[in-house]
């Protein structure tokens, strides 16, 4: 009977010493954390896409804290209910954020393009890049097997014909697939843009024309005719700066390719081109 | 010289013969769970070989100090548990508050060994093969100690080398009917069986 007696006693002390050393070291060792931390990290939406730059919401909530220069609109997702909140817990000026969707700059879908092998490798976009440039015709454009959609949080991508395609209404803008993408297809444009330029071929214009029928030939139709001199044709390619852009939709009339797709041709825009 | 050589004959055998993974099969657990990435396979392996060398620091003592005089050999198990997981926690919030560097990268693994089957394996096998209640505390301690140094640098070997083996599984494609686990299991058997070439080799070495 003293043997179970003994026993026991000696595990509760055992068990009662390391108590209350992790209690006391707990005590006095603990790291004071700053209670905003928490605070702040509420008022972001927890997709942990690092579309702030930060190692998730975690990270970019303790930098903000940390940090009193970091702006408080960096978070995409949240949008510009985050940052009025965030600038209200922390005090600061919250700032507009700019509302972004991932788009896939190419329009090459089975019809308008050809494959140049019979791929049966790694069903990744990246496996089919290391043999000969990917699998298009085009080394530019969309592979279409499907890693973007494969890091999109949000389930917004799709493949479709042979391309992928974002829904503009469920992407968050985080910009993961912009990241992922090994032709670099994909850019963030701002959720309100008037027109997008379909393609990513920076090969000379006879080169895209054999490769696909809407790429763009980088002829500088566009870049001639528009009145506000937001597009620009460099390396073949014709791009949007979007402050510019007041969405007459003139390029696209004036475009051969076909290459130009309208969001929303502004009236307003139209008008002032006139 | 004696010393030395004793000490380098007893990690070898650790790292080499007696892998606690691969031979012993201990720690299984983090081997098959933690080995699909290099550096979380390194990191994991680095906090095994901390916690192992400072539970036998502990469990040691408590067993040549407390349980044996006391003739109760047969609590050995359960004091060990506690002591070890008191251990791992006290370990956890000393690195966070002062190398708060090193709790960011072995942060997260430190709860995962709290009551990992290898440290305890390592604890109780350090006690059968060097406690000699008749003999002084020091030297059975020092061999106790390098004993557990080299079974944390043999599970790092162990999940080093089968983060790579797994790395290369991964692109492989075997029959649908082995994808996932069984592959990955059927890699680990043939890892194992490879160890065992070394079974000879330190005797031949030391000659003893």
């Amino acid at each position: 009977m003293d043997t179970i007696i003994f026993a026991t006693v000696a595990v509760t002390v055992i068990g009662l010493i390391c108590g209350a050393g992790l209690a006391i070291a707990s005590k006095f060792m603990s790291v004071k954390v700053d209670d905003r931390i928490p605070k702040v990290r509420e008022c972001l939406p927890g997709a942990n896409c690092g579309a702030c730059g930060f190692a998730g919401c975690d990270g970019y909530a303790a930098a903000l804290v940390g940090d009193p220069d970091l702006p408080v609109n960096l978070c995409v997702p949240g949008g510009s209910t985050a940052a009025a909140s965030i600038g209200a817990v922390l005090g600061r000026e919250a700032g507009e954020v700019e509302k972004v969707v991932a788009q896939v700059r190419c329009s090459g879908t089975c019809e308008a393009t050809s494959v140049k092998m019979d791929y049966k490798g790694l069903d990744s976009c990246a496996g089919a890049k290391l043999l000969f440039g990917g699998t298009g015709a085009c080394v530019y454009g969309c592979i279409g097997l499907g890693d973007c959609a494969k890091v999109c949080p949000e389930d917004a991508i799709s493949i479709r014909g042979g391309l992928a395609w974002v829904d503009a209404k469920k992407c968050i803008g985080c910009g993961k697939c912009v990241k992922t993408c090994p032709n670099g297809v994909i850019a963030l444009r701002p959720a309100d843009a008037h027109m997008v330029v379909d393609c990513n071929s920076r090969q000379k214009g006879a080169g895209t024309r054999k490769a696909c029928k809407v790429g763009c030939i980088g002829c500088k139709l566009c870049e001639r005719n528009c009145h506000t001199g937001a597009i620009t044709v460099t390396d073949n390619l014709a791009s949007i700066d979007y402050s510019k852009c007041d969405g007459c939709g003139k390029c696209i009339e004036v475009c051969k390719a076909g290459c130009l797709l309208a969001l929303n041709i502004s009236a307003a825009g139209a008008a002032s081109a006139e | 010289m004696d010393a030395v050589k004793n000490i380098i004959f007893i990690v070898m055998t650790a790292v080499l013969i007696n892998n606690y993974v691969l031979n012993q099969f201990l720690g299984i657990c983090p081997f098959l769970g933690v080995s699909k990435k290099l550096d979380q396979a390194a990191g994991m392996s680095v906090a095994v070989i901390f916690v192992m060398v400072l539970a036998t620091a502990v469990t040691y003592p408590i067993q040549y100090f407390l349980l044996n005089p006391k003739g109760m050999g047969y609590l050995q198990t359960i004091v060990f548990i506690l002591v070890i997981a008191a251990l791992v926690q006290l370990v956890e919030i000393v690195l966070k508050r002062y190398i708060p560097a090193l709790h960011a990268s072995l942060g997260v693994y430190l709860p995962l060994i709290t009551t990992n089957c290898a440290v305890l394996g390592v604890c109780i096998s350090n006690v059968d093969s060097y406690l000699v209640e008749t003999a002084a505390f020091g030297g059975g301690f020092v061999n106790a100690l390098f004993n557990s140094f080299g079974a944390g640098v043999g599970f790092l070997l162990a999940m080093v080398l089968f983060a790579g083996v797994r790395s290369k599984v991964e692109k492989a494609n075997p029959p649908e009917c082995f994808k996932g686990m069984p592959i990955t299991l059927i890699s680990a058997a043939i890892l194992s069986v490879s160890f065992m070439g070394f079974a000879g080799l330190v005797q031949n070495l030391f000659g003893n």
